[in-house]
Order: structure tokens, then C-alpha cells, then sequence
């Protein structure tokens, strides 16, 4: 019970704000939260918002895992071209699914693991390794489309973005089933512990027995991991794989979602779950400007509005100040505490 | 002796000649004074905006807003001078003094707020463009006398290549750079808070100030890019230049400048540019590769340079160990 309430406390600043974003978008656009069931498939404005959370909701798995070593993933972006470009290119082949999926993943992990051999042996600031393969990325992913834009026409690999499943979309599952395995992985053993004393302090967790290298790998794996399935889902949604547009600039949708969700970008204590609603606020505010009747034109603006708002009033600043509040109330409750006991 | 420090410099500025030298190897023609002023002119608002990316890389910081406020100066100057009829040089004060007042209010954010540059200039990346998309969305083309005599203006090289009005502006903004860098006191200032902000402050560097001084110098030099890109073009477009910013950031990197801060020259930003260019030119003069390859060759060298400033820093840690040691 404690720890629920621990944890509730944790999430309240991102469950409050989602609930605000959802509650002034309901306001603008009624019928926004109902959910019907059409041809055996739940549809709805919420709905979608899952859907279409699902490619930045995949990042935020990765990109909190490496923000919490401290470092920043900018090539995610290009990896879902990459992957993308790969799927595509092996659907046209012919190769069968399971070929498709596994050879798309392992590019993902690669693509990782050339992030992870950068910042772990070559120790290159995160920023400077991930931006090679962010610019050199499109470009490789246009020449595995050699391109052009490849269409494919397979049913079974476009399920993966635009089929459903006892009435939810598949996309949903993926993102909510990689977030529970990944989430688990960390917080059911010691890795998430120990990924963050690697963010706090390198080379006192180094000291202290922490494989801290291994770590930095296997963070930057699973975010290209990440990378992949989203990459996947964003060729199978549109049955082709653009090497110029799939991606483009979600990393930093990944990274807003991470720093809304409260994760500090000087790495340490993250909260993957906290990281996701992250995501969906940012998905509900792209879909609610929609649904609402703005010209699209305001999109941006808007977003960026809410954004810095959110950003102001997490700001360190701005949190001292809350902090001292709290300490002073806080206080003040103890002595009264301590009157009430020593009467 | 070099110092290490100017070593990657050094290097870029080798790789360059070589390069060029290669370049001319197959095709002469690359040699002429048209190539190169077509060199300086195509690249004059990515080079004026990688000189304020300089300055902000060595302060330490990142300004990933450029790309977008040079889309957004771009359209606003278009709609000001094509749709109300203001003259162009109000409309590129205007532009200059928004642009400016941007990067201050975002160089106020990170100091006083202390968010990290990286997520206040994403965010200034996300709201500027989205300002630009407020003002037009589609592609204002741009006509008007003064502009015409403007873009008429250029020196004429000996071998028939031209100095354009362009040019000359970005030629002109490197070499204040250079100077303000190296010989002024707000320059000291930014190597300082680069090199170590603690010790910066301790040692009563004006780190509040300063900071602003420099996202307002990038953001005024973005505007001035704009500014020039739309000349460039004739038009302004709000979908335009996306993603110019990871170009400087390349260009500063090539140039030697450390992403950490406190090490590095404007005139390496200069041959990095150049050396992008180059790339550019030749894949045109080849005809054959696609533009593609234009990317994947600036992902390599920055790898390349990468690594060499890993190993420069290395092995001038060990040396001054070693040194060190020896005094004990």
C-alpha cells in the first residue's frame, strides 16, 4: 500500500496534466471520450491516441533507459528509417515474416550497439555518437530503398500497423507489451537500480562492482531495439517505406516525453511508466488540436506552448521553490506533531 | 609545434586541401573561381548560422532552433515585403529584432530556469517553426527592386566567378566571429563558462548576462540567415530548412570545436563548412553518385574527427600526467 502511494505520488504531476489536457479537450470537442465497437474493433478519439502513440511510446521505453545513463539516443529517428527500409526491402523479396521481423530487429540492435560501442569504449559525449548515425542514418536508409519510396503489398507484415486484435490494434499491444517486458526487466531485478547509479556516477558505480559498460550497451541496444518495432509499425501503417519522412524528428517527441514524464535529463532516478504517460500527453495534445476543430496550422504552436509551460513548472527552479514550500509546511506539521505528543 | 588543442583544426583545414586537391585531380575544372564563389554562396547562410552555433557549442550549450527560425525570418521577411508591401530593409530589421529577442528569451529560460539548453532550444525549435506555419504556410515568392539590385551586386574574380552580396555577408560574419572570439571580453567570457561554469563564475564571469549575450547572438545570426536564405531562394517557406541546425552542428564539430565547450576556433567552423560544400560540389560535378552519399560522407568524417579529438584529448591527458609524475 505504501509503495502504491509512493508510486501514485510519483506519477500525480503527469496523470494531473494528461487528465487537464484530456478533460479541456472533451470540453472543446464533445464526443471526444466515447468509445464505439465497429466491425468487432474499438474505435474513439481515445482509442487513437493509443494507436497513434504507439511509435514515440516505443522510443520513450529506449530513450529513458538511456537518458537514465545520462546519455541522449538522436538516432532513433534514423533507426526506424533504417529498419523501416529493411522490412520493406525483405517484404518485396519475398522472405517469409518471421525472416522479415528478426533480420528488421537485429538491425535495430545493431544500429544500438554502434551507439553503445561510441559512448561505452570510445567514450564520446551521447549527443556528438548518436548525431553520426542521425545524419548518416537517412542516408543509408536510402540507399537500402535506393530512393524511392518502397511500397509492398502484404497483409500479414501491414497487420502489424493496421490490424486488430480481439477488437484492440495490434500497434497497442506491442507498445504496451514491449513497455511491461522491458519495465519488469528493470524493476524486477537489480538493473534498473543498477542503470541508474551508472547515470548518477559513472565511475563510482564503476568502482563499486557496477558493469557499467555492459550497461551503457545493452541501454543503447534496447533503445535501437525500440527503434525497430516502431519501425516496423510506421512501414507496415503506411505499406511503404519512406527513408526520407518515417521518423522524422520523433526522437525528439521521445525525448519531450522522457523530460514531461519528469526523468532528469542528467540521468539517474527514471520511471519508464511515468515516461509513457509522457508520451501519451503529447500524443492527447496532437490529436486534441485535431479533433477540436484548430486549423492545422496552430498545431505546432500550440504543442510547443503546452510544452514550455510543462517544462517551466518542472524546471529545477521553479522546484527549489516548491521544494521550500513543502519543507516549510512540512515542518510546520512536525511541530505540531511533536505539541500534540508531548500534551 | 602546433598545440594539441588546434590540432583538430590543423587537420580539418589538411583534410580540406587534400581533399580539394583530389577534387582537381579528376576534375580540373573544380579549380576555377566560379566553383568557389558558387562555393561561398550556395553555403552563406549555413555558415552564418554555424558561427553562432559556434559560439553557443563553446559556451557549452546547443541551439537546436536555428533550422526553424531561419524559416520563420524566411516567410515573415517573404509576406512582409511580397503581401504588405513593406520595404525589405524593415522588414529585415524586424525579422532581426525577433529572431534576437527569441534567442534572449531562450538564453533567460536555460540560465534562469536551468532546464538544459537541449530541451529549451527543442522546444524554441518546436515554437518557432510552428510561428513560421502561423505566417504562411505556402511558398511566398519575393520581388522587389531593391532586393533585385541587392542580389545584382558582386565582385567579379579574375577567371570569370563572382563574390556575391551573400558571400561577402557571410565572409564578413566570420571574420567579426573571429575577432569578438578571440579579442574582445564577452569572448573570454564564453571560452570561460565552455571551459568550466563554476569556475567561471567563481572567478565573476558574468555568467547570467553572458549566457543570454549568446543565444541572442545565435538567434540574431539565425535571423541573419534567414534573411539570406530567403535572398537565396526569392521566396520564404515555412517547410524550408529543416534540420539546418544538425548541418552547423556538423560543421562546428569538422571545424575541431569540442561539443563539451571551452575548446575550439571560428575559423574551423569556416573549413568545416567549406569541406560540406566541397562534398556537395563534387557529387554534382560527378553526376553519377546520389545526393544521398552527401550524408552518409558527413556521418564518417564526423566519426573520424570524433575519434581524432577523442585521442588528442587522451594523449594529452597522458602527457600531462606523465609530466606530472616526472615533477614528483
Amino acid at each position: 500500500m505504501i509503495w502504491f502511494t509512493r508510486r501514485l505520488r510519483r506519477l500525480a504531476p503527469q496523470l494531473i496534466a494528461l487528465a487537464i489536457i484530456l478533460g479541456l479537450i472533451s470540453l472543446m470537442a464533445p464526443g471526444f471520450l466515447t468509445i464505439s465497437v465497429q466491425n468487432g474493433r474499438l474505435y474513439g478519439s481515445l482509442i487513437d491516441i493509443l494507436l497513434r502513440a504507439a511509435p514515440v511510446a516505443l522510443l520513450t521505453v529506449g530513450m529513458t533507459l538511456v537518458i537514465a545513463t545520462r546519455g541522449i539516443d538522436l538516432s532513433i529517428g534514423a533507426v526506424i528509417a533504417i529498419c523501416g527500409a529493411v522490412a520493406a526491402t525483405l517484404i518485396t523479396d519475398g522472405y517469409p515474416l518471421p525472416v522479415v521481423i528478426a533480420v528488421s530487429l537485429g538491425v535495430g540492435i545493431v544500429c544500438g550497439l554502434w551507439n553503445g560501442v561510441l559512448v561505452a569504449v570510445l567514450d564520446i559525449q551521447p549527443i556528438i555518437a548518436t548525431l553520426i548515425l542521425m545524419v548518416a542514418g537517412r542516408g543509408i536508409a536510402q540507399l537500402i530503398t535506393e530512393g524511392v519510396i518502397l511500397t509492398f503489398n502484404d497483409d500479414t507484415f501491414a497487420a502489424l500497423g493496421s490490424g486488430s486484435m480481439a477488437g484492440i490494434p495490434i500497434p497497442i499491444y506491442l507498445w504496451v507489451g514491449t513497455a511491461l517486458i522491458i519495465g519488469l526487466l528493470m524493476r524486477r531485478t537489480a538493473l534498473g537500480f543498477l542503470i541508474e547509479a551508472t547515470g548518477i556516477n559513472r565511475r563510482a558505480a564503476s568502482l563499486a562492482g557496477v558493469r557499467a559498460r555492459f550497461l551503457l550497451f545493452s541501454a543503447y541496444a534496447i533503445s535501437g531495439l525500440c527503434a525497430a518495432i516502431a519501425g516496423m509499425i510506421v512501414t507496415a501503417d503506411i505499406r511503404g517505406a519512406d527513408a526520407n519522412n518515417a521518423g522524422l524528428w520523433l526522437e525528439l517527441d521521445a525525448i519531450l516525453a522522457v523530460v514531461v514524464g519528469g526523468t532528469s535529463l542528467n540521468g539517474g532516478r527514471f520511471s519508464i511508466t511515468a515516461s509513457l504517460i509522457g508520451a501519451l500527453i503529447i500524443q492527447s495534445i496532437n490529436t486534441g488540436i485535431l479533433v477540436s476543430g484548430f486549423p492545422p496550422e496552430f498545431n505546432l504552436i500550440i504543442k510547443a506552448g503546452i510544452i514550455i509551460v510543462v517544462l517551466t513548472l518542472q524546471s529545477p527552479a521553479i522546484m527549489t521553490v516548491f521544494g521550500f514550500i513543502k519543507a516549510s509546511r512540512r515542518s510546520d506539521k512536525l511541530n505540531h506533531g511533536t505539541k500534540e505528543a508531548t500534551r | 609545434m602546433i598545440h594539441a588543442r588546434n590540432l583538430p583544426f590543423v587537420t580539418t583545414l589538411a583534410i580540406f586541401v587534400i581533399a580539394y586537391g583530389l577534387c582537381v585531380l579528376q576534375f580540373p575544372n573544380m579549380l576555377s573561381t566560379r566553383v568557389i564563389g558558387n562555393l561561398l554562396t550556395d553555403n552563406a547562410f549555413l555558415g552564418i548560422a554555424a558561427v553562432g552555433m559556434t559560439f553557443v557549442i563553446l559556451s557549452g550549450g546547443i541551439d537546436l532552433s536555428v533550422g526553424s527560425v531561419i524559416a520563420f525570418t524566411s516567410v515573415f521577411v517573404a509576406v512582409m515585403v511580397g503581401s504588405f508591401g513593406v520595404h525589405p530593409l524593415t522588414a529585415f530589421l524586424a525579422a532581426l529584432v525577433i529572431s534576437t529577442l527569441f534567442g534572449c528569451l531562450m538564453g533567460a529560460m536555460i540560465r534562469y530556469l536551468l532546464i538544459p539548453p537541449f530541451v529549451v532550444t527543442l522546444a524554441g525549435m518546436f515554437l518557432a517553426r510552428g510561428a513560421a506555419y502561423l505566417v504562411s504556410t505556402q511558398s511566398v515568392p519575393i520581388t522587389h527592386e531593391f532586393i533585385d539590385t541587392m542580389l545584382g551586386f558582386y565582385i567579379r574574380f579574375p577567371g570569370g566567378g563572382r563574390l556575391t552580396l551573400l558571400a561577402m555577408v557571410m565572409l564578413v560574419v566570420f571574420a567579426v566571429g573571429i575577432v569578438v572570439a578571440s579579442r574582445t571580453r564577452f569572448g573570454a567570457n564564453v571560452y570561460a563558462i565552455g571551459g568550466n561554469l563554476q569556475s567561471a563564475e567563481l572567478m565573476g564571469v558574468p555568467v547570467g548576462a553572458t549566457t543570454i549575450r549568446i543565444y541572442a547572438l545565435s538567434g540574431f545570426l539565425s535571423g541573419l540567415a534567414g534573411i539570406v536564405y530567403t535572398l537565396y531562394t526569392s521566396s520564404g517557406y515555412s517547410l524550408a530548412t529543416v534540420g539546418v541546425e544538425l548541418d552547423a552542428i556538423a560543421a562546428v564539430v569538422i571545424g575541431g570545436t569540442l561539443l563539451t565547450g571551452g575548446v575550439g576556433l571560428i575559423a574551423g567552423t569556416f573549413v568545416g563548412i567549406l569541406l560540406q560544400g566541397l562534398i556537395q560540389t563534387y557529387i554534382v560535378f560527378d553526376g553519377t553518385l546520389s545526393s544521398w552519399w552527401t550524408k552518409i560522407v558527413i556521418g564518417i568524417l564526423l566519426f573520424v574527427f570524433i575519434v581524432l579529438q577523442r585521442t588528442i584529448i587522451w594523449y594529452s591527458d597522458r602527457r600531462l600526467a606523465v609530466r606530472q609524475l616526472k615533477e614528483v
